[in-house]
């Protein structure tokens, strides 16, 4: 039988006065288990949360190292971290915060291949992922295990949750049936994000979690909570089950998983699996440009060419391109660049569909310029 | 009036406006008013035989259109529709 040893009951005093709570439910949530999927922005506040309240077993799937730039948001690393391991970097600061949980670390991506047997014996998934892949992914696992998914999303001053629990209500299918065409949407690497952002939408979907292992309250099932910071403001939407889901629906078509990355037509763990047969390398065009004159396109925000600039680009955002391909010339070579790499491919792609053919995508982006040609330039 | 609110993903493709006051009496009318504003938006929104893609949620108050009477659900005088994104970051 399950207890809380002197220790254990001084340090969850604070659960143990709260009625809904109590004894009960501090041991209720000492033998549950939650899978949080992604040590990144949203997997930091709710990881730390899911340990300081005392979820028995908690289970965390990343396979990235800690980066400088994942400081302003992933809170659960740190400088002593950096270039380790995201999955040993959490669970070191996890036990930390509370010795008397486990912390079961899956150094590897999450994907089709092993997900069921990664994701079999928790009693929920909450989904901080990065990419559509992987959230199409976790949400099918969760519904074939029949167990919720707690939902959180961000970009820039907009986050989204809901808890998605398919035996009782919708699914994330039941609402996002397909994802969108990954030129319409920039990710947040391609975006950005503020940093407090994923605490909140975290620290949302850490609480859902919570209510839903002690079995208490309302949850955000059959909502989505639209939050903007921005504005400041907390809008709802009501979901309904979607009787045609094919997942979750009455008759679904997909009964096991599928291949993700080609359901969503990105690539979901390695940017090096986008084509490169139109890359050329930061030398290349250091090169090129010694000999030739390309027309260099910068398809980043305009704001971000205070941070860094090629000289004698010419800036048109990627989401303006659509409709000012007038101002490009097809006979023209165009060297196109952005941050690292992403964005000009989709922008390359763009253009390819309208008809140029001189094209090329300055690989590793202006970040690639600044590492390999002028080290005056910062890397962002 | 109606008013129809842009999230931020999607602010790029319309000169970083939030919300927009378009003509219409139905959720598509308002919806085509935006397109002919933006047409980026047509081949994005919309199939070939005219309806919504899947990953377009357009929702009024707090209901998505789809469960009211989809493109066709009427509109008053200063209602808000708003196009929910698919985002994925975290």
């Amino acid at each position: 039988m399950t207890t809380l040893n002197d220790q254990e009951f001084m340090r969850y005093s604070r659960h143990l006065l709260i009625p809904e709570v109590g004894l009960e439910g501090q041991l209720k949530l000492k033998e549950s288990s939650a899978l949080v999927i992604g040590t990144g922005g949203l997997g930091s506040p709710v990881a730390l949360y899911l340990a300081a309240a005392g979820i028995g077993r908690i289970g965390l799937v990343d396979y990235d190292v800690v980066d400088s730039s994942n400081l302003q948001r992933q809170i659960i690393h740190s400088e002593e971290t950096l270039g380790k391991l995201k999955v040993d970097s959490a669970r070191a600061r996890m036990l930390g915060l509370n010795p008397f949980i486990q912390v079961d670390a899956y150094n590897e991506p999450f994907t089709a291949e092993n997900a069921m047997s990664i994701a079999t014996g928790y009693d929920i998934i909450i989904d901080g992922t990065d990419n559509f892949p992987t959230r199409y992914l976790s949400n099918d696992v969760a519904v074939f295990l029949g167990i919720p998914n707690v939902y959180g999303s961000i970009y820039q001053f907009d986050g989204q949750a809901s808890v998605f629990d398919a035996k009782n209500g919708p699914c994330y299918r039941c609402l996002f049936p397909s994802p969108p065409p990954p030129h319409l949407v920039p990710s947040c690497a391609e975006g950005g994000v503020l940093g407090v952002l994923p605490g909140t939408i975290g620290s949302i979907q850490a609480t859902e979690a919570i209510k839903m292992l002690l079995g208490i309250g309302s949850s955000l099932a059959g909502r989505l909570l639209l939050y903007n910071a921005l504005d400041m403001s907390f809008d709802y939407v009501n979901l309904k089950k979607n009787p045609k889901c094919p997942v979750c629906g009455e008759n679904p078509t997909i009964t096991e998983l599928i291949d993700y990355e080609e359901f969503c037509g990105v690539p979901g763990h390695h940017a090096d699996e986008l084509p490169t047969e139109w890359d050329i390398s930061a030398l290349e065009l250091k090169d090129i440009l010694a000999n030739s004159n390309p027309l260099l396109l910068d398809v980043r925000e305009a704001h971000e060419r205070n941070i860094s600039n090629i000289p004698g680009s010419k800036n048109i955002p990627f989401g303006e391109l659509a409709s000012r391909l007038s101002e490009l010339d097809t006979a023209q070579e165009i060297v196109i660049f952005c941050r690292t790499g992403n964005r000009s491919l989709y922008a390359l792609e763009m253009l390819l569909g309208a008809g140029f053919r001189k094209l090329k995508n300055l690989e590793g982006g202006i970040n690639a310029w600044a590492s390999d040609v002028n080290p005056m330039l910062p890397i962002y | 009036m109606p008013i129809i609110k842009i999230p931020t993903p999607l602010r790029p493709h319309t000169e970083g406006r939030r919300e927009l006051e378009l003509e219409g009496k139905t959720a598509g009318e308002v919806l085509d008013a935006l397109c002919a504003l933006y047409p980026v938006f047509r081949e994005h929104f919309y199939e070939e035989n005219g309806e919504l893609r899947k990953f377009v949620n357009i929702i009024l108050d707090e209901s998505h259109i789809k469960d009211l009477q989809g493109l066709d659900t009427p509109l008053a005088e200063g209602d808000t529709l708003r196009i929910l994104a698919s985002i994925s970051g975290g």
